[in-house]
């Protein structure tokens, strides 16, 4: 954390410029378009940010790139207007300069590097350069965004595009930002088994957020109304040709992986193919007094290593 | 005739005399005789007949094969006659064999290969240093890659960052040869144990770069293989490979697999799962796939010889991202699904409170059986079981719970399960791995007693610094002892 004093009087003026990049999402079961739960849970990690730090001290604004012309009142702007209701005044959308005409499918590029697939011949936005041009002029020291998206192709590439053509780190999987001054981010990372790891990034940094972190809170109908989507041009019109030719098909249940049963004889095969989950080989302590029951107890979670 | 009695003699007739006269005892005959005698057996062994086992079948004196029904079978521990052909139980086999667990460890055929003609790296996981199933699957696909065309022998490179656990033998330490990997890389900085994001993909890029393998597979996971491929698929991505870009959620390869060892991998194709789950994607094969669990077979029937390369470890540790090390967790905050120790009450709880310091001082996250809730005590969010939360602990302490079906249903992937429990035949007793049939509450304050007076004497000694270790050492025993004592 070493700043010389002319920083150091700037960084007390200026406040912590915040980035939330937000996508479309889709419901798992009926396929309408809402907000996006990962990047919902960014957008609440920035907000919480903002809550625990001084009045003035973060700036944080919402961007969402989309590839077409988004119309008021189409299905994209009543879900893009879900991430307005967590309480933010307006959303920037990025746009390429040229937007390409509105299908009636009302297809939208959504933050991840290709489009909503629900058609073969649906074209795909590359959003990429247009968010790096964008960026590269906001200058932004924090840049917040979901680990996936919901439509399209959902790679989960994006994050790691950017920070690459930024030449920003990049730490996944956040669940809660601890500090954040003006040269340093710490972070608590979510790992297996709800255990967390404490993280420190050097600003400016890009931060992905995956489900562990905490829930988004609800819209509200009518600050999402109020909220305005402001658009703002970036770049040429670039198609994602490789991701137009992918083939898509509706997800098929992929087949239980069944146990191959290396067995000689024919009692092990219908034993393997017979058995139910016994645990046969358990160990019984009957007639013992509570204090040895306890002491067996407690070695075999020492052995386990559950106990510290 | 009189036969001279010598006074001094014995009552019985002197040797001599004994060796003349060859006694047959009738009654031990007859005992030998009648097989359901109770004393057959030493009648048998008395009259030195006593060593052969009865046979079940021998060739008679007509050249017919005889067979005597009474041997071969046995009375199983319901009382009832069985016949197990294959000698694993019985009479036979319960005490005089061999031990049942010794098996024969089947030694596999070694395939070398000397010179390969391409590589497929793998970066496995390795999950608490050990190779996981989903690891063994992505292995087992780049087996099948480089074993695609015989002619064209390729082999499959293995790296792993990290320690490791040492569980084979001495020329397959962690297993991967055994997975099928024919070359490893290892990068043993203790600094890869921890978040090293931006040194591991230094080091892949440098393989990449020299080595310059036809294909990387990553196993699809969220702190592993699944950042680590993203990360280098961008970072070649942005040097300008097309074919760099990561082909994510793959569960099928189709086409020529040959091809991709020729240097063409457009002629496969990838099926992979979109983001949300709800569509495949079918796409041309890109250089660098991530792979879901179960997308091949792994290898069994054979093993590789996994020869550890000589390489030049690259990086420093970089001041951009720092790991400032794992942060100790309230376990009634971690998500019951996910959870690693649970404790679990039932309908046989009377204390809860007893119940609440327990999990408390065990560090465990609480849970319940329906009955537990429904009654009020646990709120629902913490039931387990086929309508609560389907858990997959290491380890599961269950407290007065009797073990109905839809319980035994969520704490099917549990791999240790305990049981306390007054009702020794209840079917929680027969799933757990160990049962303790007691009060629930008396056992579980001793359990709390027990690492309260460890707590306790553990601090003391590392208090007493000054103190020599032979007088804490026994204070910390007697203190202990005294404690098991009281209670």
């Amino acid at each position: 954390m070493k700043a010389d004093r002319s920083s150091v009087a700037q960084q007390a003026s200026a406040p912590l410029e915040v980035v939330s990049l937000v996508s479309l999402g889709q419901h798992p079961v009926s396929g309408r378009l809402r907000r996006a739960e990962q990047d919902a849970r960014a957008l609440e990690l920035c907000l919480a940010l903002e809550r625990q730090s001084a009045p003035g001290a973060v700036s944080l604004s919402a961007w969402h790139a989309s590839g077409s012309e988004i119309a008021p009142g189409s299905e994209q702007d009543q879900a893009l207007r879900g991430y307005l209701g967590m309480g933010l005044e307006s959303l920037t959308l990025v746009t390429p300069d040229a937007p390409g005409a509105d299908p009636l499918k009302a297809v939208d590029s959504s933050l991840k590097a290709a489009d909503s697939l629900k058609a073969a011949d649906q074209p795909v936005i590359d959003v990429w350069a247009l968010l790096v041009t964008r960026l590269k002029q906001a200058a932004p020291q924090l840049v917040v965004c979901g680990g996936q998206g919901e439509t399209g192709e959902g790679s989960g590439l994006l994050p790691h595009l950017l920070a690459e053509s930024l030449g920003w780190p990049l730490v996944e999987g956040i669940v809660a930002i601890e500090s954040c001054d003006g040269a340093h981010l710490t972070a608590l990372q979510a790992l297996p088994r709800g255990q967390r790891r404490r993280l420190r990034v050097k600003l400016p940094a890009l931060v992905s957020v995956d489900s562990a972190a905490p829930a988004a809170r609800q819209s509200a109908f009518a600050q999402a109304r109020r909220g305005e989507l402001s658009s703002l041009a970036s770049g040429e019109l670039v198609h994602d040709a490789q991701a137009e030719a992918f083939g898509v098909a509706p997800a098929r249940k992929r087949p239980k992986r069944l146990k191959r049963i290396k067995a000689t004889s024919a009692r092990d095969r219908f034993k393997a193919a017979a058995a139910k989950a016994e645990g046969g080989g358990g160990k019984r302590l009957e007639g013992v007094s509570a204090e040895e029951g306890a002491a067996e107890i407690l070695k075999l979670l020492r052995e386990e290593g559950v106990l510290r | 005739m009189t036969i001279p009695v010598d006074p001094q003699a014995t009552e019985r007739p002197p040797v001599s005399h004994r060796e003349a006269l060859p006694r047959r005892d009738p009654r031990l005959e007859q005992q030998a005789r009648n097989r359901l005698h109770p004393q057959h057996l030493i009648a048998l062994q008395a009259l030195g007949r006593g060593a052969a086992a009865p046979q079940e079948r021998w060739m008679g004196p007509q050249g017919v094969m005889r067979r005597d029904p009474h041997v071969g079978h046995f009375i199983a521990a319901n009382g009832r006659k069985r016949i197990d052909r294959s000698g694993r139980s019985g009479p036979v086999a319960s005490g005089a064999g061999q031990p049942a667990g010794v098996a024969k460890a089947r030694v596999l055929p070694l395939i070398e290969i000397a010179s390969p003609a391409f590589l497929i790296a793998v970066v496995p996981d390795m999950t608490g240093g050990r190779l996981s199933s989903h690891d063994r699957d992505v292995l087992g696909l780049a087996r099948q890659i480089a074993d695609a065309d015989p002619t064209h022998q390729g082999a499959v490179l293995a790296v792993t960052f990290g320690t490791l656990r040492e569980e084979g033998d001495a020329a397959d330490s962690v297993g991967l040869g055994a997975a099928g990997a024919d070359r490893w890389l290892h990068f043993a900085d203790s600094l890869h144990d921890g978040y090293a994001p931006l040194e591991q993909l230094a080091e892949l890029e440098a393989i990449d770069d020299k080595l310059a393998p036809r294909l990387w597979l990553l196993p699809e996971s969220r702190t592993g293989g699944g950042e680590r491929g993203r990360r280098l698929g961008a970072r070649l991505l942005c040097r300008g490979d097309a074919l760099a870009r990561p082909s994510g959620n793959v569960y099928q390869l189709d086409g020529e697999l040959a091809a991709i060892g020729r240097g063409e991998p457009g002629q496969v194709n990838v099926t992979g799962r979109s983001g949300n789950g709800q569509q495949d994607l079918t796409r041309p094969l890109t250089r660098i796939v991530l792979c879901e669990a179960e997308c091949a077979e792994p290898v069994e029937d054979v093993r590789h010889a996994a020869l550890p390369l000589e390489w030049q470890a690259a990086s420093a540790a970089s001041e951009v991202i720092e790991d400032l090390g794992p942060v100790a967790v309230d376990p009634s905050a971690i998500a019951l699904g996910e959870a690693e120790f649970i404790l679990s009450a039932g309908n046989g709880i009377r204390d809860w409170d007893g119940f609440h310091r327990a999990a408390r001082l065990l560090g465990a996250t609480e849970g319940a059986s329906r009955m537990a809730v429904d009654d009020g005590f646990m709120p629902r969010a913490r039931q387990v079981g086929a309508t609560g939360t389907w858990v997959t602990a290491r380890v599961y302490v269950a407290v007065g719970i009797s073990g109905a079906i839809q319980h035994l249903q969520g704490i099917q992937r549990c791999d240790k399960v305990v049981a306390i429990n007054t009702d020794g035949g209840c079917d929680m007793v027969k799933r757990a791995d160990l049962s303790v049939i007691g009060d629930a509450g008396a056992i579980l304050a001793s359990l709390c007693q027990q690492l309260e007076a460890e707590r306790s004497a553990g601090g003391d000694a590392s208090v007493a610094g000054q103190v020599p270790a032979a007088a804490s050492a026994s204070s910390s025993t007697s203190s202990a002892t005294l404690a098991a004592d009281a209670a």
